[in-house]
């Protein structure tokens, strides 16, 4: 394995797609990230790929829909309000089945918005904010490392699945740089190969060829597209039981749970020093996907919680997940900021004791 | 200082951002964990920068710094802004060329470093940021002084090679 460099969060994730078979990027630029546009012109056609600026985020989601289609390996990029412009090209990739790797470097909203970190995109990237019923993967890193980890991941699973996958990552982790481990390149995959690995692409119709290839996500008749969604479900079904991923400690005794996924987690963490430095117990859990969320990890929770907050960049969307996984066993409550503000550690752990406080603790 | 947390703060073109990813690619070197976190937005020659470094033996919560060791003021307006994120007895570094003011705090200490002046001294006003680097890691130990060396000889190859031995100077030019 190569050694640690000291990289951009932009960078290092524009190169764990590389590593991870990316050959094509279309994008359009936008602020916390564009250094990945700059750095996919610069590198992407050294190993044999393509960059195109885009004339719009709409544009980009349709030509990777298009490249991807035709069996490449797809990674593209944008911040809150371009995501937004993507949305009815992923409800198309969903239900088309075409793999592509979309990152959100978010900022604040709604709206044009701020260009600060923010994560009141949780619904949008958890709920689809295309029309349908369709689901897509979301990782949502909290480190530069675990960033890189599963971005290059992705770039596998993407393919495995058929299946567009999100990682939705922040403004902070986008500009901040940490020594990170790159993964080992893949080896590349030759144009006539891709038949091979990808049988459903559109690689051309040949001689030999029993059937044509077709994607479309146009099926005019209603018992053909019902059908064709149970089997979305199938495979969404099978998605929630294999790519659940959740990180987690002190939940055996805690009196506090906080749940918190990116960099709100890693502030989390300094706050539960602070806490546990008064004599507060406090447990953290911090869903890695998003969906599928990590419900189960709920179920560890022990019988002297008294309550479980909900941390993040926004005015209460995680808190929905984290409800649904509590149920009516523990107060759950929001500790939240927005606008492109972030609390401190000190913050959080304020009002975590003002909460307990409240709640006869 | 178990873990410092340090602020790099003046205003665009100052070569603020390089003083700390200088400090974080040498961090590496030594087997520690560091993070680099800019302030970004709509900034530009002139305008205000500034960045966060923390170097530690652990792995490293937050990138933020809400409570910092050390603030190295290059500009006025950054010295009034960040001193009072200095926790008592912290250390204040002063490019006193461009801040004839003191600080508002008498909790702290204050190491001043006419860097400009000191640049000018060395024939090239841009060195000021490697001038005030060098008294910083003097003043601080936070990292050796011979793994920035290292990545002065990274950064200043190829292209930029012609400055190598100026920017080794103005490293090695401030005594206290």
């Amino acid at each position: 394995m190569s050694e640690k460099v000291l990289m951009k969060g932009n960078e290092a994730f524009s190169e764990a797609a590389i590593r991870g078979g990316c050959r094509y990027y279309f994008g359009y630029p936008i602020t916390p990230q564009n250094e990945i546009p700059e750095y996919m012109s610069r590198e992407l056609p050294k190993h044999g790929g393509s960059f195109i600026q885009a004339e719009s985020e709409i544009c980009a989601i349709n030509m990777a829909y298009g490249a991807a289609a035709a069996g490449g390996r797809v990674f593209i990029t944008s911040s809150s309000p371009g995501i937004a412009l993507m949305q009815e090209g992923l409800s198309f990739l969903a239900s088309a089945e075409v793999p592509t790797v979309v990152m959100n470097v978010s900022r604040c909203g709604p709206g044009i918005g701020g260009i600060q970190p923010g994560q009141a995109d949780y619904f949008q990237a958890t709920r689809g904010g295309g029309n349908g019923d369709y689901r897509i993967p979301v990782f949502a890193p909290a480190s530069l490392q675990e960033g890189v980890d599963l971005v290059f991941e992705a770039m596998e699973l993407s393919d495995k699945w058929r299946n567009p996958f999100f990682i939705f990552t922040d403004g902070i982790l986008g500009q901040m740089m940490e020594p990170v481990k790159l993964p080992e390149k893949l080896p590349d995959i030759k144009r006539e190969d891709i038949k091979k690995h990808k049988p459903w692409a559109l690689t051309g119709y040949g001689e030999n060829d029993a059937e044509r290839n077709t994607v479309i996500s146009l099926r005019i008749q209603p018992d053909v597209l019902e059908k064709h969604v149970h089997k979305l479900f199938e495979k969404y079904e099978r998605a929630e039981k294999e790519l659940c991923r959740v990180e987690s400690f002190g939940l055996e005794d805690a009196d506090v749970v906080i749940v918190a996924y990116g960099i709100v987690a890693r502030i989390a963490k300094e706050a539960i020093e602070i806490l546990a430095e008064q004599g507060i117990k406090v447990g953290l859990i911090r869903p890695i996907s998003l969906w599928p969320f990590p419900y189960n990890e709920f179920k560890k929770l022990s019988r002297n919680t008294k309550v479980v907050i909900s941390a993040e960049l926004s005015m209460g969307q995680l808190i929905e997940d984290v409800k649904l996984g509590v149920g009516e066993r523990f107060p759950v409550r929001l500790v939240g900021r927005t606008g492109g503000m972030i609390p401190s550690s000190l913050e959080i752990a304020e009002r975590t004791k003002k909460i307990l406080e409240e709640i006869g603790g | 200082m178990g873990a410092p947390k340090m602020f790099f703060a003046g205003s665009g073109g100052q070569g603020i951002l390089l003083m700390g990813q200088m400090i974080g690619a040498a961090a590496m070197l030594e087997g520690k964990e560091a993070t680099f976190f800019p302030s970004y937005g709509p900034e530009m020659r002139g305008g205000t920068a500034n960045c966060t470094v923390i170097v530690s033996d652990k792995p490293i919560s937050s990138p933020l710094i809400f409570e910092s060791d050390c603030v190295v003021a290059m500009t006025l307006p950054s010295m009034h802004k960040f001193e009072q994120t200095l926790k008592p007895g912290g250390l204040l570094m002063l490019n006193t060329s461009l801040i004839r003011h003191a600080p508002k705090r008498n909790d702290i200490n204050v190491i001043e470093v006419p860097v400009t002046e000191l640049a000018n001294e060395l024939g090239n006003s841009r060195v000021a940021n490697i001038i005030m680097l060098g008294a910083f890691i003097r003043a601080t130990n936070v990292v050796s002084p011979e793994n920035i060396e290292k990545i002065i000889h990274d950064v200043f190859s190829g292209q930029r090679s012609a400055l190598l031995e100026l920017n080794l100077k103005a490293f090695n030019f401030w005594q206290q």
